[in-house]
């Protein structure tokens, strides 16, 4: 058999992965209407969405892989490119730049060496930026991973992170 | 934190906790939680519970302030078969906003004991809280809050033995703004791309999957038990001016105590600034403020004495919106601070309809080229253009880009000195901005 051909065989969606969407799929009226948490279980096993993965959530859910695309890219927090094992979102809406987001990202940037939408080369962080996170009153705020971490500033930093580069 | 005054009633923050950790079940009840239920359910008709929101005079928090009890009795009461849909608008992702997640994360049952009975209102068998991404601590608790609801025979089939049913799900979302505006939650809650929906048809009639829906932000469902509980006069008599019930407010910015609290509805701002959030931060002063978050025009020192409701704020030609402030301080550029909103609301256009996807990014680097020194004197006129155009109401497909506008359409109006300055001399006056 081809290289090809395997690997057309082996299930790419895992039995958990796949039981995580058939409970959603339960109580809606047409399997395509799971998309998002379709794509959100199975991003939640890998860390992202693979064409390999995304043509198999289709076929899942009986839909079009360009359909499927389609709604992936819509939503900021489907990863369609691979991340590092723990995102930075950090918030650059009005309070947390009010209170000197810029300036933080600029030192997340030289103390990890990426810029915004980057992943460290050993894979452990990405950067993005991220919409008001509802903790204006504790601004500048960011997630990493799940973790919120509040009231921002350079110290907390270099604990987080290291003294970098500069 | 709440501010627990004595003799003042705070019915929606009476489970925070200073170190806001959640109420649980056990918690909750023992505080008289589930005690509206009961006293609803098999002894108020659907219809009696929704006279009794109309006459208390609730209007949405999630930012229009539209009467609740109104929109709820757009929906149809027949018996005609098919499902029926109540849904929570937790996507809270306005810039400046941040007093649902203080509800969702300190009193997950509250949200849910208001949510039930709102479904019943409207006789809904299926309930959803949709519920931004990055809130996964409070998607947790409610998750956990609706397990244990089900084992008590509050959520489930035949709730409290009576033969109204409701099932609840909670749907957390994967980004984008534009999923806060009612039409385009519905269409992602459907598996799609957030795109807004042309009104009519209205979601009470045709919403999720084209049956009866009904989307309220987290605070005003949260508030549905406590009036049917405690009646509309109640709630009417919280209020300080003409509009009912009590109020999350906030402040963000450089104040000395920036914080959420509950007040009655019709606080003065100037209270809110000056005592719940303690003044000015040292060595700034105040020179504007967005009343309820990125989209609500800027009002100034003049509207201090102004209480906070929905009719006054737009009397002053700004909205209350989500009731949650942010400050603009005299060391941070007014240019600047509209920028940063208009990079938001451009980034988060859903692509949609033309004036908002290419209007929004326009108005954007104008603002970018003032701010950065590259501005030209006609650039003032461009602005104030792409106001009349982008603004007007209908010119768009939903309040997106309307919203975008007003930030931009009152700095112009007050600050306009400062957007001069920047054309004259050559750029931001302000260190950095202001944000150093
Ligand atoms: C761009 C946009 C974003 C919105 N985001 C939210 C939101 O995050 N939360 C919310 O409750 N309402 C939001 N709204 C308002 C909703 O469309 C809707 O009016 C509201 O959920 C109705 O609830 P209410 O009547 O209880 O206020 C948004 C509106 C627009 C135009
Ligand atoms: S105004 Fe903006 S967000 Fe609203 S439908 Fe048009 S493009 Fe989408
Ligand atoms: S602006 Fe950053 S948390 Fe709200």
């Amino acid at each position: 058999m081809s290289e090809r051909e395997t690997a057309s065989l082996i299930p790419v969606l895992s039995a958990q992965e796949l039981a995580a969407i058939d409970a959603e799929i339960a109580h809606v009226p047409y399997r395509a209407a799971v998309a998002i948490d379709a794509l959100k279980i199975v991003q939640a096993h890998r860390g992202w969405v693979s064409d390999e993965s995304l043509q198999a959530i289709a076929r899942h859910l009986e839909m079009s892989a360009e359909e499927l695309d389609g709604v992936a890219t819509f939503y900021n927090l489907i990863y369609r490119r691979p991340v590092g094992e723990q995102v930075i979102l950090l918030c650059n809406s009005i309070s947390c730049w009010i209170k000197g987001c810029d300036r933080l990202q600029a030192k997340i940037s030289s103390q990890l060496g990426i810029a915004l939408g980057e992943t460290t080369p050993d894979n452990r962080y990405t950067l993005l930026p991220v919409t008001c996170l509802g903790a204006c009153d504790k601004a500048p705020v960011m997630l990493v991973g799940e973790e919120l971490h509040e009231d921002l500033t350079e110290q907390a930093l270099n604990r987080l992170f290291g003294e970098g580069e500069t | 934190m709440s501010l627990e005054l004595p003799g003042q009633d705070r019915p929606l923050t009476r489970n925070v906790r200073e170190d806001r950790r959640p109420t649980d079940l056990a918690a909750y009840e023992a505080n008289g939680g589930y005690r509206g239920l009961r006293s609803a359910m098999g002894k108020l008709s659907p219809a009696d519970c929704l006279q009794i929101l109309k006459d208390s005079n609730l209007r949405g928090r999630g930012g229009a302030g539209f009467p609740t009890g109104m929109k709820w009795s757009f929906v149809p009461m027949d018996d005609s078969p098919g499902h029926k849909y109540l849904i929570c608008n937790a996507d809270e992702m306005e810039p400046g906003t941040f007093k649902d997640r203080l509800l969702l994360e300190c009193d997950p049952h509250q949200l849910i004991e208001g949510m039930i009975l709102s479904a019943y209102t409207i006789q809904a068998d299926v309930a959803y809280i949709f519920i931004r991404a990055e809130y996964h601590k409070a998607a947790q608790l409610l998750r956990e809050a609706i397990a244990a609801c089900k084992e008590k025979g509050y959520l489930g089939d035949n709730i409290l033995g009576t033969d109204y049913s409701l099932e609840m799900h909670v749907h957390a979302s994967a980004g984008r703004y534009i999923c806060g505006e009612e039409t385009a939650l519905i269409s992602s809650l459907e598996g799609k791309r957030a795109n807004p929906r042309a009104k009519p048809p209205f979601p009470q009639v045709s919403g999720l999957w084209g049956r009866p829906t009904i989307v309220n932000n987290v605070e005003t469902l949260c508030n549905v038990h406590h009036i049917i509980e405690r009646g509309a006069d109640w709630f009417q008599s919280l209020g300080l001016t003409g509009d009912a019930g009590t109020k999350m407010y906030g402040v963000s910015g450089r104040v000395k105590n920036p914080g959420c609290w509950e007040l009655p509805m019709g606080t003065p701002v100037r209270e809110i600034i000056e005592e719940y959030a303690g003044g000015m931060a040292d060595g700034y002063q105040l020179r504007g403020f967005l009343p309820g978050g990125g989209s609500t025009d800027f009002l100034t020192t003049q509207h201090l004495d102004l209480a906070m409701d929905y009719d006054t704020i737009g009397k002053a030609g700004s909205r209350m919106g989500t009731g949650t402030m942010i400050i603009l301080d005299d060391k941070t550029c007014p240019v600047g601070f509209v920028k940063n909103l208009m990079e938001f609301f451009a980034r988060e256009s859903c692509g949609f309809c033309t004036p908002c996807r290419d209007g929004l990014p326009w108005s954007a680097q104008v603002l970018d080229d003032i701010e950065g020194g590259r501005g030209l004197p006609e650039d003032m006129d461009t602005l104030a253009r792409q106001v009349t155009y982008i603004g007007a109401m209908g010119n768009t497909h939903c309040a997106l880009a309307p919203g975008a506008m007003e930030p931009l359409q009152s700095a112009l109006k007050y600050f306009r000195e400062d957007f001069e300055r920047h054309l004259n001399g050559g750029g931001c006056p302000y260190c950095d901005g202001g944000t150093a």
